[in-house]
């Protein structure tokens, strides 16, 4: 597989949200607007270029029977640090993604790729995958969010999108079931038979 | 009283799979068969219930006193994968039949963020140890409800007429929004 591929396969051909349905826990529970799909996706992509790097350093050194709580142990140590760093110096961010920083270490994406790209192949190409799949991840969340963010609240990154009527108090009639729960399910459901028509033709 | 409010705000209100997103993997994953759904339900409820407690202690009375909070995610799901295993083991020594009931369930739960997740929210909610293990039970429930009513779906699903487009798993997340859906109308009730 060459460089370019390893690259750029995380977007729609092994897209790991919208064709492998890896980590949707994330990508339904934070994409209420298109930044915080952003913010996810890029604090994920981080721990995921890391721990595959880690991994594919120290592959050699970890006995074949523990790798999975090694890898775990690795993955943790970067969410923490992700965790920390994101209240430091994005206090608000962090509030808004609560829960699901720390959840970074149970998403599927990760332990995925450190077990079935990491542990077999050299350093370099193993952060290119984790790059390439963290880009694949935030584009399917920050589309999700955006989504969601234009339909429920009528606005893309805060920025307003003039796409409603108003009422008689000036403010835009939206559908504001998208940045709800249920809007999370519907959205995700459309993207997917979407993604999957693009994939194929 | 108080009690009977956090089981009903675990349940209905705040509904561990439709309201919060925990444990979507399964709840996709498991749920085509009601049989298969309520061997997954009986599973999590096992080892969230035990998790909780176990998590709890650690958090309390390990790394607080030591001042190591940082280590809490780390701690807890290092725990939780030991736990499972033991549960595993022990399952397979002591009880076989409860072991060929849920036995293949039990290592797809380490990954299963709902078990973390409720671990967490159990620290972060400032629960009592006898109020923690309630909200876990609840949980559970909660997503064995999710989750068989979904399964229940989905078997009449596979007999309908669907677009073609939509066949599968599109279908699926947007019966699980109407279904979020009708779980809204609980708001409020506490």
């Amino acid at each position: 597989m060459s460089m370019k591929e390893t690259l750029t396969k995380g977007f729609f051909k092994e897209n790991p949200v919208f064709i492998l349905l890896l980590g949707l826990c994330p990508t339904l529970g934070v994409t209420t607007s298109a930044a915080n799909g952003l913010g996810m996706g890029l604090a994920t992509a981080f721990v995921l270029i890391m721990s595959n790097l880690v991994v594919s350093l120290i592959k050699s050194q970890i006995p074949d029977k523990v790798r999975i709580p090694a890898f775990i142990v690795i993955i943790a140590s970067f969410v923490t640090i992700v965790d920390l760093v994101m209240n430091a110096y994005v206090p608000a961010l962090h509030a808004q993604l609560g829960l699901f920083i720390p959840l970074i270490v149970v998403n599927c994406v990760v332990l995925g790729r450190a077990e079935a790209f990491a542990s077999k192949n050299t350093v370099f190409s193993s952060m290119i995958d984790g790059l390439g799949m963290g880009l694949g991840f935030t584009f399917a969340l920050t589309l999700l969010g955006a989504v969601r963010e234009i339909l429920g609240s009528s606005a893309l990154f805060g920025f307003n999108i003039p796409i409603y009527p108003l009422d008689e108090g000036g403010s835009p009639i939206t559908m504001i079931v998208f940045v709800l729960a249920p809007g999370a399910f519907i959205g995700l459901g459309y993207l997917i038979s979407i993604m999957n028509k693009i994939s194929k033709s | 009283m108080e009690i009977l409010t956090i089981i009903i705000l675990a349940v209905f209100v705040n509904n561990i799979v439709l309201a919060q997103f925990l444990g979507i993997c399964p709840f996709i994953g498991v749920s085509k068969k009601i049989d298969t759904a309520i061997g997954m339900s009986g599973a999590v409820l096992f080892v969230m219930t035990l998790a909780t407690i176990v998590t709890y202690i650690i958090r309390y009375y390990v790394l607080e006193p030591f001042g190591l909070e940082f280590l809490q995610t780390i701690s807890f799901i290092l725990v939780i994968a030991a736990l499972v295993q033991m549960v595993e083991i022990i399952l397979k020594k002591v009880s076989p039949t409860l072991f060929q009931a849920l036995g293949i369930f039990l290592p797809l739960i380490t990954t299963n963020c709902a078990v973390l997740g409720v671990a967490i929210l159990t620290i972060n909610g400032n629960y009592s140890l006898i109020g923690g293990v309630v909200y876990a039970i609840a949980n559970a429930i909660g997503f064995g409800l999710a989750l068989i009513i979904f399964a229940g779906i989905r078997e009449h699903l596979d007999l309908m007429e669907v677009p073609k487009g939509m066949r599968g798993v599109p279908i699926s997340f947007i019966v699980a929004g109407i279904l979020a859906l009708a779980f809204m109308g609980f708001a409020g009730i506490v």
